[in-house]
Protein backbone atom coordinates (compact mmCIF):
# COMPACT_ATOMS: atom_id res chain seq x y z
CA UNK A 1 0.00 0.00 0.00
CA UNK A 2 0.85 3.71 0.33
CA UNK A 3 3.54 2.60 3.02
CA UNK A 4 5.30 0.62 0.36
CA UNK A 5 5.14 3.18 -2.20
CA UNK A 6 6.85 5.80 0.30
CA UNK A 7 9.54 3.32 1.57
CA UNK A 8 10.72 2.83 -2.15
CA UNK A 9 9.79 6.13 -4.17
CA UNK A 10 9.82 8.88 -1.53
CA UNK A 11 12.66 11.49 -1.32
CA UNK A 12 12.31 10.43 2.43
CA UNK A 13 15.72 11.20 4.66
CA UNK A 14 18.49 8.49 5.40
CA UNK A 15 16.84 9.21 8.98
CA UNK A 16 13.36 8.69 7.85
CA UNK A 17 14.01 4.84 6.45
CA UNK A 18 16.43 3.71 9.63
CA UNK A 19 13.21 5.22 12.01
CA UNK A 20 11.32 3.14 9.70
CA UNK A 21 13.30 -0.17 9.56
CA UNK A 22 13.44 0.12 13.44
CA UNK A 23 9.92 0.88 13.91
CA UNK A 24 9.10 -2.25 11.98
CA UNK A 25 11.89 -4.45 13.93
CA UNK A 26 10.10 -3.15 17.05
CA UNK A 27 6.61 -4.52 16.68
CA UNK A 28 7.25 -7.20 14.02
CA UNK A 29 6.58 -10.00 16.83
CA UNK A 30 2.81 -7.94 17.94
CA UNK A 31 0.85 -11.08 18.36
CA UNK A 32 -2.50 -9.11 18.82
CA UNK A 33 -3.37 -9.74 22.21
CA UNK A 34 -4.65 -6.37 22.59
CA UNK A 35 -2.68 -5.92 26.26
CA UNK A 36 -1.46 -3.16 25.20
CA UNK A 37 -4.56 -1.08 24.36
CA UNK A 38 -6.27 -2.55 27.21
CA UNK A 39 -3.28 -1.03 29.61
CA UNK A 40 -3.38 1.96 27.87
CA UNK A 41 -4.43 4.76 30.09
CA UNK A 42 -5.29 7.42 27.41
CA UNK A 43 -6.65 4.92 24.82
CA UNK A 44 -10.22 6.36 25.19
CA UNK A 45 -8.76 9.51 23.14
CA UNK A 46 -7.27 7.44 20.18
CA UNK A 47 -9.08 6.88 17.13
CA UNK A 48 -6.36 3.76 16.19
CA UNK A 49 -6.25 1.77 18.93
CA UNK A 50 -2.28 0.51 20.21
CA UNK A 51 -2.97 -3.35 19.09
CA UNK A 52 -4.46 -1.97 15.52
CA UNK A 53 -1.48 0.33 15.18
CA UNK A 54 1.37 -2.27 15.16
CA UNK A 55 -0.88 -4.84 12.76
CA UNK A 56 -1.10 -2.11 10.46
CA UNK A 57 2.41 -1.39 10.77
CA UNK A 58 3.03 -4.83 10.04
CA UNK A 59 1.02 -4.44 6.90
CA UNK A 60 2.86 -1.42 5.93
CA UNK A 61 -0.06 1.01 6.31
CA UNK A 62 2.25 3.96 7.55
CA UNK A 63 0.46 6.92 5.83
CA UNK A 64 -2.78 6.02 7.79
CA UNK A 65 -0.91 5.89 11.21
CA UNK A 66 0.96 8.96 10.57
CA UNK A 67 -2.83 10.34 9.35
CA UNK A 68 -4.36 9.04 12.79
CA UNK A 69 -3.55 11.57 15.78
CA UNK A 70 -3.22 8.26 18.31
CA UNK A 71 0.15 8.23 18.74
CA UNK A 72 0.74 12.07 20.05
CA UNK A 73 -2.34 11.02 23.45
CA UNK A 74 0.96 8.38 24.48
CA UNK A 75 2.23 9.75 27.61
CA UNK A 76 5.45 7.93 27.52
CA UNK A 77 3.81 6.02 31.00
CA UNK A 78 5.44 2.44 29.51
CA UNK A 79 2.82 0.27 30.96
CA UNK A 80 2.01 -1.40 27.65
CA UNK A 81 6.28 -1.84 27.45
CA UNK A 82 5.96 -3.29 30.92
CA UNK A 83 2.80 -5.44 30.22
CA UNK A 84 3.61 -6.57 26.68
CA UNK A 85 4.01 -10.60 27.06
CA UNK A 86 6.35 -10.45 23.86
CA UNK A 87 8.74 -7.74 25.82
CA UNK A 88 8.16 -5.37 22.94
CA UNK A 89 9.48 -1.68 23.37
CA UNK A 90 5.87 -0.40 22.33
CA UNK A 91 6.31 2.86 24.42
CA UNK A 92 9.59 3.74 22.19
CA UNK A 93 7.86 2.59 19.01
CA UNK A 94 5.37 5.53 19.98
CA UNK A 95 8.36 7.78 20.13
CA UNK A 96 9.25 6.38 16.62
CA UNK A 97 6.46 7.46 15.24
CA UNK A 98 6.44 10.71 16.98
CA UNK A 99 9.60 11.30 14.64
CA UNK A 100 8.37 9.93 11.63
CA UNK A 101 5.78 12.32 11.83
CA UNK A 102 8.08 15.26 12.58
CA UNK A 103 10.26 14.37 9.46
CA UNK A 104 7.12 14.14 7.35
CA UNK A 105 6.07 17.41 7.84
CA UNK A 106 2.80 16.91 8.84
CA UNK A 107 0.39 19.22 9.89
CA UNK A 108 -0.59 17.19 12.94
CA UNK A 109 3.45 17.32 13.74
CA UNK A 110 3.59 21.06 14.12
CA UNK A 111 0.51 21.17 16.30
CA UNK A 112 0.73 18.17 18.31
CA UNK A 113 4.70 17.89 18.44
CA UNK A 114 4.96 21.31 19.00
CA UNK A 115 5.59 21.06 23.32
CA UNK A 116 8.33 18.93 22.03
CA UNK A 117 10.14 20.69 20.04
CA UNK A 118 9.65 23.95 22.14
CA UNK A 119 11.16 22.13 24.87
CA UNK A 120 14.33 21.43 22.43
CA UNK A 121 14.63 24.49 21.51
CA UNK A 122 14.84 25.85 24.68
CA UNK A 123 17.23 23.25 25.69
CA UNK A 124 19.14 23.96 23.08
CA UNK A 125 19.79 27.70 23.76
CA UNK A 126 19.57 27.58 27.71
CA UNK A 127 21.69 24.24 28.13
CA UNK A 128 18.44 23.39 30.67
CA UNK A 129 14.52 23.19 30.27
CA UNK A 130 13.38 27.11 31.47
CA UNK A 131 10.09 26.86 32.10
CA UNK A 132 8.82 30.45 31.30
CA UNK A 133 10.74 30.72 28.15
CA UNK A 134 9.37 27.31 27.09
CA UNK A 135 5.70 27.56 27.45
CA UNK A 136 6.05 31.12 25.41
CA UNK A 137 7.91 29.59 22.74
CA UNK A 138 5.40 26.82 22.72
CA UNK A 139 2.47 29.44 22.26
CA UNK A 140 4.89 31.18 19.54
CA UNK A 141 4.68 27.72 17.43
CA UNK A 142 1.04 27.11 18.23
CA UNK A 143 0.02 30.15 16.61
CA UNK A 144 -3.43 29.93 18.28
CA UNK A 145 -3.94 33.77 20.95
CA UNK A 146 -6.53 31.74 22.63
CA UNK A 147 -3.84 29.10 23.69
CA UNK A 148 -1.63 31.76 25.66
CA UNK A 149 -5.09 33.16 27.44
CA UNK A 150 -6.27 29.32 28.87
CA UNK A 151 -3.02 29.26 30.89
CA UNK A 152 -3.19 32.48 32.73
CA UNK A 153 -4.80 31.58 35.47
CA UNK A 154 -2.54 28.83 36.22
CA UNK A 155 0.43 31.61 35.46
CA UNK A 156 -0.73 34.12 37.70
CA UNK A 157 -1.26 31.29 40.95
CA UNK A 158 2.30 29.97 40.11
CA UNK A 159 3.42 33.95 40.03
CA UNK A 160 1.91 34.25 43.51
CA UNK A 161 3.57 31.35 44.71
CA UNK A 162 6.99 32.54 43.35
CA UNK A 163 7.21 29.57 41.06
CA UNK A 164 8.08 31.75 37.60
CA UNK A 165 11.77 32.71 37.02
CA UNK A 166 13.33 34.87 34.53
CA UNK A 167 15.84 31.68 32.58
CA UNK A 168 18.87 31.07 34.16
CA UNK A 169 22.21 31.52 31.95
CA UNK A 170 24.58 29.66 33.74
CA UNK A 171 24.46 27.13 31.22
CA UNK A 172 23.35 28.82 27.78
CA UNK A 173 24.78 27.88 25.16
CA UNK A 174 26.99 24.94 27.02
CA UNK A 175 24.95 22.17 24.49
CA UNK A 176 24.93 23.90 21.19
CA UNK A 177 28.18 21.64 19.91
CA UNK A 178 26.44 18.42 20.71
CA UNK A 179 22.96 19.60 19.67
CA UNK A 180 24.59 20.70 16.00
CA UNK A 181 26.87 17.07 16.15
CA UNK A 182 23.66 15.16 16.51
CA UNK A 183 21.70 17.01 13.75
CA UNK A 184 24.96 16.52 11.63
CA UNK A 185 24.62 12.76 12.35
CA UNK A 186 21.26 12.46 11.77
CA UNK A 187 20.75 14.07 8.12
CA UNK A 188 23.54 11.72 7.34
CA UNK A 189 22.64 8.14 8.53
CA UNK B 1 27.21 7.98 51.72
CA UNK B 2 27.92 10.65 49.02
CA UNK B 3 26.04 10.83 45.91
CA UNK B 4 26.58 12.95 42.93
CA UNK B 5 22.85 15.02 42.92
CA UNK B 6 21.07 15.46 40.00
CA UNK B 7 18.29 18.18 40.75
CA UNK B 8 17.23 18.46 37.38
CA UNK B 9 15.64 21.73 35.66
CA UNK B 10 11.95 21.44 37.30
CA UNK B 11 13.68 21.64 40.57
CA UNK B 12 15.38 24.60 40.33
CA UNK B 13 12.23 26.41 38.79
CA UNK B 14 8.55 25.38 39.63
CA UNK B 15 9.83 22.37 42.34
CA UNK B 16 12.35 24.42 44.35
CA UNK B 17 10.16 22.82 47.50
CA UNK B 18 11.42 19.26 45.95
CA UNK B 19 14.50 20.67 45.96
CA UNK B 20 15.05 22.27 49.79
CA UNK B 21 13.15 19.37 50.86
CA UNK B 22 15.14 16.57 49.41
CA UNK B 23 18.58 18.62 50.39
CA UNK B 24 17.40 19.01 54.22
CA UNK B 25 16.41 15.22 54.97
CA UNK B 26 19.22 14.18 53.22
CA UNK B 27 21.34 15.67 55.29
CA UNK B 28 19.63 15.05 58.26
CA UNK B 29 20.43 11.06 57.51
CA UNK B 30 23.84 11.88 57.56
CA UNK B 31 23.66 11.45 53.43
CA UNK B 32 25.99 13.71 51.68
CA UNK B 33 24.41 15.43 48.37
CA UNK B 34 27.13 17.22 46.09
CA UNK B 35 25.82 18.63 42.91
CA UNK B 36 27.01 17.67 39.37
CA UNK B 37 28.98 20.60 38.27
CA UNK B 38 27.65 21.92 34.68
CA UNK B 39 24.67 18.95 34.78
CA UNK B 40 22.26 20.24 31.78
CA UNK B 41 18.79 18.60 31.07
CA UNK B 42 18.04 15.21 30.92
CA UNK B 43 15.67 15.75 27.64
CA UNK B 44 12.85 14.45 29.68
CA UNK B 45 9.93 12.78 27.84
CA UNK B 46 10.55 15.76 25.09
CA UNK B 47 13.96 14.50 23.18
CA UNK B 48 12.58 10.90 22.42
CA UNK B 49 9.88 12.22 19.90
CA UNK B 50 12.70 14.84 18.45
CA UNK B 51 15.93 12.81 18.38
CA UNK B 52 16.97 9.90 18.74
CA UNK B 53 20.21 10.61 19.62
CA UNK B 54 19.88 13.36 22.05
CA UNK B 55 17.77 11.35 23.76
CA UNK B 56 20.62 9.35 24.89
CA UNK B 57 22.98 11.84 24.57
CA UNK B 58 21.53 14.92 26.73
CA UNK B 59 21.78 12.12 30.30
CA UNK B 60 24.49 10.69 29.35
CA UNK B 61 26.38 14.17 29.31
CA UNK B 62 25.65 14.20 33.11
CA UNK B 63 26.88 10.62 33.35
CA UNK B 64 30.32 11.67 31.86
CA UNK B 65 31.07 14.55 34.13
CA UNK B 66 30.23 12.36 37.26
CA UNK B 67 32.24 9.84 35.68
CA UNK B 68 35.10 12.09 34.88
CA UNK B 69 34.82 14.39 37.08
CA UNK B 70 33.51 13.31 40.29
CA UNK B 71 34.78 9.57 40.45
CA UNK B 72 32.20 7.56 38.86
CA UNK B 73 30.07 7.87 42.42
CA UNK B 74 26.48 6.98 42.11
CA UNK B 75 23.77 9.60 40.71
CA UNK B 76 20.85 10.13 42.97
CA UNK B 77 18.22 11.52 40.28
CA UNK B 78 14.67 12.68 42.42
CA UNK B 79 12.97 13.70 39.57
CA UNK B 80 11.29 10.48 37.36
CA UNK B 81 11.74 11.53 34.38
CA UNK B 82 15.39 12.46 35.16
CA UNK B 83 16.08 9.37 36.75
CA UNK B 84 14.38 7.21 33.43
CA UNK B 85 16.15 9.47 31.25
CA UNK B 86 19.88 8.22 33.26
CA UNK B 87 18.96 4.77 33.87
CA UNK B 88 18.22 4.38 30.41
CA UNK B 89 21.65 5.45 29.04
CA UNK B 90 22.94 2.42 31.23
CA UNK B 91 20.24 0.06 30.07
CA UNK B 92 19.76 0.45 26.36
CA UNK B 93 23.33 2.56 25.13
CA UNK B 94 26.04 0.75 27.34
CA UNK B 95 25.84 -2.95 25.66
CA UNK B 96 25.04 -1.57 22.12
CA UNK B 97 28.30 -1.23 20.26
CA UNK B 98 26.63 0.68 17.29
CA UNK B 99 24.75 3.35 19.53
CA UNK B 100 27.19 3.48 22.50
CA UNK B 101 30.04 4.69 19.89
CA UNK B 102 27.28 7.66 18.23
CA UNK B 103 25.97 9.17 21.53
CA UNK B 104 29.95 8.79 22.63
CA UNK B 105 30.24 10.84 18.99
CA UNK B 106 27.64 13.58 20.14
CA UNK B 107 29.62 13.87 23.39
CA UNK B 108 32.77 14.27 21.44
CA UNK B 109 31.66 17.50 20.13
CA UNK B 110 31.60 19.01 23.71
CA UNK B 111 34.98 16.90 24.43
CA UNK B 112 33.29 13.96 26.73
CA UNK B 113 32.86 10.52 26.52
CA UNK B 114 30.84 7.88 28.71
CA UNK B 115 32.20 4.62 29.16
CA UNK B 116 29.53 3.57 31.35
CA UNK B 117 30.49 3.56 34.91
CA UNK B 118 27.76 4.96 36.70
CA UNK B 119 24.92 3.66 38.92
CA UNK B 120 21.74 5.66 38.86
CA UNK B 121 19.67 6.03 41.74
CA UNK B 122 16.38 6.92 42.47
CA UNK B 123 15.48 8.42 46.01
CA UNK B 124 13.31 5.74 47.17
CA UNK B 125 16.01 3.36 46.49
CA UNK B 126 18.26 5.15 48.66
CA UNK B 127 15.98 5.83 50.94
CA UNK B 128 14.88 1.73 51.57
CA UNK B 129 18.50 -0.11 50.66
CA UNK B 130 21.42 2.74 51.37
CA UNK B 131 20.13 4.88 54.49
CA UNK B 132 17.34 2.20 55.73
CA UNK B 133 14.21 2.76 57.10
CA UNK B 134 15.69 2.44 61.02
CA UNK B 135 17.41 5.61 60.43
CA UNK B 136 14.68 7.14 58.99
CA UNK B 137 12.15 5.94 62.40
CA UNK B 138 15.03 7.60 64.49
CA UNK B 139 15.05 10.77 63.04
CA UNK B 140 11.61 11.38 63.58
CA UNK B 141 10.66 13.87 66.08
CA UNK B 142 6.99 14.76 65.20
CA UNK B 143 5.33 11.86 64.22
CA UNK B 144 2.50 11.77 61.49
CA UNK B 145 0.14 9.43 63.67
CA UNK B 146 -2.80 8.79 62.47
CA UNK B 147 -2.59 10.90 58.96
CA UNK B 148 -3.43 8.70 56.23
CA UNK B 149 -1.00 9.10 53.20
CA UNK B 150 -1.93 8.30 49.89
CA UNK B 151 1.57 6.70 48.49
CA UNK B 152 1.72 8.18 44.41
CA UNK B 153 4.46 6.98 42.68
CA UNK B 154 3.48 7.63 39.12
CA UNK B 155 5.13 6.04 36.01
CA UNK B 156 8.87 6.41 35.47
CA UNK B 157 10.42 5.53 38.62
CA UNK B 158 9.61 1.73 37.80
CA UNK B 159 8.68 1.37 33.92
CA UNK B 160 9.57 0.13 32.05
CA UNK B 161 12.98 -0.80 33.82
CA UNK B 162 11.66 -1.80 37.96
CA UNK B 163 15.11 -1.72 39.59
CA UNK B 164 13.93 -1.48 43.35
CA UNK B 165 10.42 -2.16 43.62
CA UNK B 166 7.72 -4.06 41.77
CA UNK B 167 6.16 -1.76 39.13
CA UNK B 168 2.62 -3.51 38.89
CA UNK B 169 2.02 -2.93 42.77
CA UNK B 170 5.06 -0.45 44.27
CA UNK B 171 5.37 -0.82 48.01
CA UNK B 172 8.48 1.12 48.62
CA UNK B 173 6.81 4.29 50.07
CA UNK B 174 4.79 2.00 52.44
CA UNK B 175 7.92 1.14 54.93
CA UNK B 176 8.93 5.35 54.78
CA UNK B 177 5.43 6.20 55.33
CA UNK B 178 5.26 3.68 58.32
CA UNK B 179 8.40 4.68 60.16
CA UNK B 180 6.94 8.39 60.02
CA UNK B 181 4.04 7.23 61.92
CA UNK B 182 1.20 7.61 59.30
CA UNK B 183 -1.08 5.34 58.06
CA UNK B 184 -0.79 4.12 54.63
CA UNK B 185 -3.81 5.06 52.54
CA UNK B 186 -4.99 1.34 50.38
CA UNK B 187 -5.50 2.40 46.81
CA UNK B 188 -5.44 1.27 43.59
CA UNK B 189 -4.18 4.43 41.46
CA UNK B 190 -0.15 4.40 42.94
CA UNK B 191 1.23 3.46 39.30
CA UNK B 192 -1.29 5.21 37.38
CA UNK B 193 -0.36 8.16 34.88
CA UNK B 194 -1.00 11.46 35.90
CA UNK B 195 -1.29 12.05 32.46
CA UNK B 196 2.50 14.07 31.95
CA UNK B 197 2.92 16.22 29.42
CA UNK B 198 0.18 15.69 27.94
CA UNK B 199 -1.36 18.55 30.17
CA UNK B 200 -0.32 20.75 28.31
CA UNK B 201 -1.07 19.75 24.59
CA UNK B 202 -3.98 17.81 25.19
CA UNK B 203 -5.55 18.81 28.45
CA UNK B 204 -9.02 17.13 28.75
CA UNK B 205 -7.11 13.49 28.32
CA UNK B 206 -4.59 14.16 31.24
CA UNK B 207 -7.74 15.65 33.39
CA UNK B 208 -9.43 12.65 33.26
CA UNK B 209 -6.55 10.77 34.51
CA UNK B 210 -5.98 13.15 37.45
CA UNK B 211 -9.55 13.19 38.41
CA UNK B 212 -9.12 9.25 38.62
CA UNK B 213 -6.81 9.66 40.93
CA UNK B 214 -7.49 12.36 42.92
CA UNK B 215 -10.71 10.05 43.39
CA UNK B 216 -8.96 6.94 44.31
CA UNK B 217 -7.62 9.27 47.10
CA UNK B 218 -10.93 10.54 48.23
CA UNK B 219 -10.86 9.91 52.09
CA UNK B 220 -6.74 10.01 52.03
CA UNK B 221 -5.48 12.85 54.15
CA UNK B 222 -2.99 13.71 51.49
CA UNK B 223 -1.07 12.26 48.34
CA UNK B 224 2.75 11.98 48.38
CA UNK B 225 4.67 11.90 44.96
CA UNK B 226 7.87 11.41 44.28
CA UNK B 227 8.21 13.36 41.09
CA UNK B 228 7.43 17.22 40.03
CA UNK B 229 5.22 16.58 37.06
CA UNK B 230 3.17 14.47 39.01
CA UNK B 231 2.94 17.11 41.67
CA UNK B 232 2.44 19.64 39.53
CA UNK B 233 -0.33 17.78 37.35
CA UNK B 234 -2.19 16.66 40.63
CA UNK B 235 -2.30 20.02 42.18
CA UNK B 236 -1.80 22.91 39.74
CA UNK B 237 -5.42 21.71 38.23
CA UNK B 238 -7.68 20.11 40.93
CA UNK B 239 -10.33 22.94 40.29
CA UNK B 240 -10.51 21.89 36.63
CA UNK B 241 -10.34 17.64 37.86
CA UNK B 242 -13.51 18.58 40.10
CA UNK B 243 -15.21 19.80 36.96
CA UNK B 244 -14.35 16.38 35.60
CA UNK B 245 -16.12 15.06 38.93
CA UNK B 246 -12.62 14.60 40.73
CA UNK B 247 -12.52 15.59 44.49
CA UNK B 248 -9.73 17.84 46.35
CA UNK B 249 -6.80 15.97 47.96
CA UNK B 250 -3.99 18.16 49.21
CA UNK B 251 -0.44 16.98 47.44
CA UNK B 252 2.95 16.83 48.90
CA UNK B 253 6.07 15.71 48.06
CA UNK B 254 7.64 12.53 50.30
CA UNK B 255 10.64 14.33 51.24
CA UNK B 256 8.18 17.58 52.84
CA UNK B 257 6.90 15.20 54.62
CA UNK B 258 9.65 13.65 55.70
CA UNK B 259 10.74 16.67 57.25
CA UNK B 260 7.98 17.49 58.67
CA UNK B 261 8.21 14.41 60.90
CA UNK B 262 11.57 15.19 61.04
CA UNK B 263 11.05 18.84 63.21
CA UNK B 264 11.84 21.03 60.51
CA UNK B 265 8.97 23.08 60.41
CA UNK B 266 6.77 24.25 57.10
CA UNK B 267 8.73 26.89 56.51
CA UNK B 268 11.70 24.81 56.24
CA UNK B 269 10.10 22.84 53.93
CA UNK B 270 8.55 25.45 52.05
CA UNK B 271 5.04 24.13 52.25
CA UNK B 272 3.65 27.43 51.26
CA UNK B 273 4.95 26.98 47.54
CA UNK B 274 2.61 24.01 47.16
CA UNK B 275 -0.64 25.04 45.70
CA UNK B 276 -2.62 23.03 47.33
CA UNK B 277 -1.45 23.93 50.64
CA UNK B 278 -4.10 26.39 51.59
CA UNK B 279 -3.87 28.19 55.24
CA UNK B 280 -6.23 25.82 56.40
CA UNK B 281 -4.34 22.48 55.15
CA UNK B 282 -0.79 23.68 56.99
CA UNK B 283 -3.25 24.35 60.20
CA UNK B 284 -4.53 20.86 59.87
CA UNK B 285 -0.73 19.65 59.67
CA UNK B 286 0.34 21.66 61.74
CA UNK B 287 -1.96 20.89 64.78
CA UNK B 288 -2.43 17.80 63.55
CA UNK B 289 -6.13 17.11 63.19
CA UNK B 290 -6.12 15.52 60.00
CA UNK B 291 -8.81 13.16 60.03
CA UNK B 292 -11.06 15.25 61.79
CA UNK B 293 -10.69 18.26 59.24
CA UNK B 294 -11.23 16.22 56.60
CA UNK B 295 -14.59 14.71 57.72
CA UNK B 296 -16.25 17.77 58.86
CA UNK B 297 -14.85 20.10 55.79
CA UNK B 298 -13.87 17.87 53.36
CA UNK B 299 -11.36 19.38 52.28
CA UNK B 300 -13.98 22.05 50.82
CA UNK B 301 -11.89 25.26 51.53
CA UNK B 302 -8.67 23.84 49.11
CA UNK B 303 -8.63 26.00 46.28
CA UNK B 304 -6.96 24.84 42.76
CA UNK B 305 -6.57 26.41 39.62
CA UNK B 306 -9.73 27.74 37.79
CA UNK B 307 -9.60 27.01 34.07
Amino acid sequence: MSGVIKQTWSPATDEYQSTLIELKDMVSACMQCGTCTASCPNGFAMDVTPRRMWRMIQFGMLDQILESRAFWYCSSCYMCTLRCPRGLKLTSAMGALKRLSRLDGSWAAKKNGAFYEAFMDNVEVYGRAQELSLMNRYFLKRKNPALPLSFIPLGMKLMGKGKLHIPNRTQRGRLKAMFAKAREMEISS
Amino acid sequence: MRYAYYPGCSLLESAQEFDVSVRAVMECLGVTLEEIPNWTCCGASAAEPVSKLMNYALPARNLAIVEKEMGGIDVLAPCSACYLNLLKVNKEVIGSRELHGKVNEVLSASGQRYAGNVKVLHLLDVLLNDVGVKLVEEKVTDGLKGMKVAPYYGCQILRPYAVFDDPGKPTSMEPVLKALGANVYEWDYGNRCCGASLMVGHRDVAIRSVAEILNGASDADVIVTVCPLCQMNLEAYQAQAVKAGGVRVPVLYLSQLMGLAFGFGEDVMQLKKNLTMTAGVRDMINNKVWSQLRQTESGEELTGVEP
